[in-house]
């Protein structure tokens, strides 16, 4: 998608398998896998996960790969 | 919470031997306008579908590395979930789709202004792709090509 002109943001449930691929940019959250956005029903805090994701979109490439870690 | 320990003892064995693909050289798209004005797209591999829609096959060796393409308009509850790990709990996203694919909150956020527009279609893998090599030259490019044909300037890819 990148080489076709599509940033992409990923998250992360590995940091350290995310390391090892090098996607351009990651948010790494501190969630176990089947909760990617933090906790079902609750759409403010899964929207603050996605609004983290997308901030990562205004890095610079000098500052990639960007890999950040979420703090819930 | 989100590590190796959540894994049962054959998956930890798995991973620690895994070879990773590394993405080299590590490509980068400019978003060449504020995220407030872009075109968002979905991606999930959390392996849904909707009804109707092959569900993801557990018997490609490797890993199904198929797609489904999901309307925005879809209410998200009403995906098919066919993905073949067992690594991860289904309690959540079956009470919740939008803990993995989520469209009621995309919505969201076009309305409020933090994205120019949620792209009218959405992607869906099946995450769990143990041999990518068809994935990475034929599925995902083909997926690009669909997202580059909506005018989709960011991906947003959620894991499971």
């Amino acid at each position: 998608m990148e080489k076709r002109g599509i940033a992409t943001v990923v998250l992360s449930l590995l940091r350290d398998v995310t390391e090892k691929v090098g996607p351009p940019r990651a948010l790494c959250v501190p969630f176990r896998h089947g909760y990617p956005l933090d906790v079902p029903s609750n759409p403010a805090r899964q929207r603050r996960v996605i609004k983290a994701a997308l901030e990562l979109l205004i890095r610079p490439r000098s500052e990639a790969p960007v890999l950040v870690d979420y703090v819930p | 919470m989100g590590d190796y320990s959540e894994f049962g003892l054959k998956i930890r064995a798995t991973l620690a031997v895994y070879r990773w693909q590394r993405i080299d050289p590590m490509p980068w798209a400019e978003l060449g306008r504020p995220v407030a004005e872009a075109n968002v797209a979905l991606v999930s591999t959390a392996g849904l579908a909707l009804p109707g829609q092959a569900l993801f096959d557990d018997g490609v060796k490797g890993g199904d590395f198929s797609f489904r393409e999901v309307p925005s308009s879809t209410d998200p509850q009403c995906l098919v979930e066919s993905h073949r790990s067992d690594a991860f709990s289904r309690d959540g996203l079956a009470e919740d789709r939008n803990l993995v694919f989520p469209i009621d909150r995309m919505h969201e956020l076009e309305r409020e202004g933090a994205i120019g527009r949620f792209n009218a279609r959405c992607i869906s893998f099946m995450g769990s792709i143990t041999a990518p090599r068809r994935l990475m030259l034929e599925t995902a490019p083909r997926a690009a090509e669909i997202l580059v044909g909506d005018g989709v300037d960011v991906a947003l890819l959620v894991p499971v």
